[in-house]
């Protein structure tokens, strides 16, 4: 033999989180449903102007911590967050935070496409004009056309604005959705399953306005399509009974993750 | 590793390594035939080899069909995913493995019985050893035994240095005498086709290895085979 036998595996790829700047930051967050400890002692570091997706199987708290990240939680009597969530170093449990304020600044997508039972173009301004975002009218419309533009949507609504949200196809009310979370200017956008109800057809095109969308925004996204995770996202967090099990590049965690519970749960395996 | 959920999908990884585990058994058989053959001038069975070749063929075929269906029907993921993706690539290192035999089979029609003893135990010998490489890592591979792998992966440079001096006295025999020249040409060819089968199974090492880790191995290899810049100048003489 000749030179001494040295490392035999390559040294861990970049972290796509040493690239890009952290946005969201949550430090030993615990969250209950009264006696229900749902969260336990997460940690986690959000980068910004990536997608971020959160898998695991139901009931083991990823859309909780989701929710706790734009305080939906709040509106649950039972429900008790502690530990700390900032956004660019801000708390965002802090007494001065201003929930509306916050949650024009984290946006929620949803399951089910809800949009308001109004126009088009009213789903779309309702946002900008009550945060008080437009002078006039031309300022308005400028915002709804550029939101529905960012969404993808413009294109096929563009000569009926002025017909009912709820009229539109379930994939077009989704990107609907998006556009009314787009047009108050948000950092973060958070995406609790927001293709389940949808078909591949509707499912691929959210999936495309995602990945244009991380440019400008923070993304997290609550998926059970492994696929999607896979497809979409550049960091992947596996949850698992309320706790962090493993977060780190997608490219890996779909092909040689690092914990055991979390290739059993996405091979298939989970007993 | 526990079950998946998905009884058959468990039924189709299995399938897949039996499959694996069948082609490896035949190229193994067509080896020890082949050397057989060779060392022993016996035409008829070097014929049989030639013929089974189309056997290995046909399981490569085989294995590659099960495995785009699996990923089409599964959609694996992590460990599922590298044990398919190395199912295919193991597969294409064996047929290679298969057509270096058939081709050193081919050659014991132009065996003589002139042919000096002492040159063709030196092949026999890269065959015996290229066949005792292939039989580990194939064990290894059934066991997905990443540190066996390893070993046999580094057990390759003697099948490298063997193949050197065999080149080296070979050459020293066509040098003196030009009679020799067609015989040790065959030789030779069949002394390379056993140190490429060597290196058929250092590639079954790595992906063994990649299986298992998940990452590829990165530790260079030093190339031990040296008979591309290797020449005899006339009157010097074989070392052994």
């Amino acid at each position: 033999m000749n030179a001494p036998f040295q490392s035999i595996v390559t040294p861990a790829s970049p972290r796509i989180m040493a690239e890009r700047p952290m946005k969201i930051a949550a430090k030993d967050v615990n969250i209950y449903y009264g006696d229900k400890h749902a969260i336990k002692n997460l940690s986690i570091d959000i980068p910004d102007r990536a997608v971020s997706a959160f898998i695991g199987p139901s009931g083991c708290g990823k859309s909780t911590f989701l929710r706790a990240i734009n305080r939906m939680n709040d509106t649950i009597p039972t429900c008790r967050v502690t530990g700390n969530i900032t956004i660019d170093g801000r708390d965002i449990y802090d007494r001065d935070i201003d929930v509306v304020q916050l949650r024009a600044k984290v946006g929620m997508v949803f399951q089910k496409p809800n949009p308001f039972p109004k126009s088009i173009f009213e789903n779309v301004a309702y946002g900008p004009r009550i945060h008080g975002m437009s002078q006039n009218k031309t300022d308005l419309e400028e915002i709804v056309v550029s939101s529905l533009k960012k969404a993808g949507l413009f294109e096929e609504v563009k000569d009926r604005l002025n017909a009912p949200g709820t009229g539109l196809s379930g994939g077009q009310q989704q990107r609907l959705c998006i556009a009314r979370a787009i047009a108050v200017n948000p950092q973060v956008i958070l995406m609790d399953e927001p293709c389940s109800a949808l078909d591949p057809i509707a499912t691929a095109k959210i999936e495309e306005l995602i990945d244009e969308l991380r440019q400008n925004y923070c993304i997290v996204i609550v998926t059970h399509s492994m696929q999607q995770a896979a497809r979409v996202s550049q960091l992947t967090a596996f949850f698992h009974l309320g706790t962090l099990v493993e977060f780190g590049d997608t490219d890996e965690v779909f092909t040689a993750p690092q914990e055991k519970r979390t290739q059993d749960y996405i091979t298939g395996r989970f007993g | 590793m526990s079950d998946h959920i998905t009884k058959a999908y468990d039924e189709d990884l299995a399938v897949l390594k039996t499959m694996l585990a069948q082609m490896g058994g035949l190229v193994e058989q067509q080896l020890d035939d082949a050397i057989d053959a060779l060392s022993r001038r016996d035409t008829s069975l070097a014929d049989r080899v030639i013929q089974n070749d189309e056997k290995v063929d046909v399981l490569e075929h085989q294995i590659e069909e099960k495995a785009i269906l699996t990923i089409a029907k599964r959609q694996p993921m992590a460990r599922d995913l590298r044990e398919i993706m190395v199912a295919i690539r193991v597969s294409s290192d064996l047929e290679r493995i298969g057509d270096l035999a058939k081709n050193t089979a081919k050659r014991t029609h132009a065996m003589s019985d002139q042919l000096p003893r002492k040159l063709m135990a030196g092949v026999t010998r890269m065959g015996r050893l290229a066949q005792e490489e292939l039989k580990n890592i194939l064990d290894a591979y059934g066991h997905s035994d990443a540190t066996k792998a390893l070993e046999v992966w580094r057990s390759d440079e003697d099948l490298d240095a063997l193949y050197n001096s065999i080149f080296r006295e070979l050459l020293t025999y066509m040098m003196e005498d030009p009679r020799n020249i067609s015989l040790c040409t065959h030789l030779l060819f069949g002394a390379k086709n056993m140190e490429r089968i060597g290196d058929h199974a250092t590639n079954i090492a790595e992906n063994i290895h990649y299986l298992v880790h998940g990452k590829p191995l990165a530790e260079g290899r030093a190339k031990k085979d040296i008979t591309s810049t290797m020449s005899v100048e006339p009157g010097q003489h074989s070392e052994d």
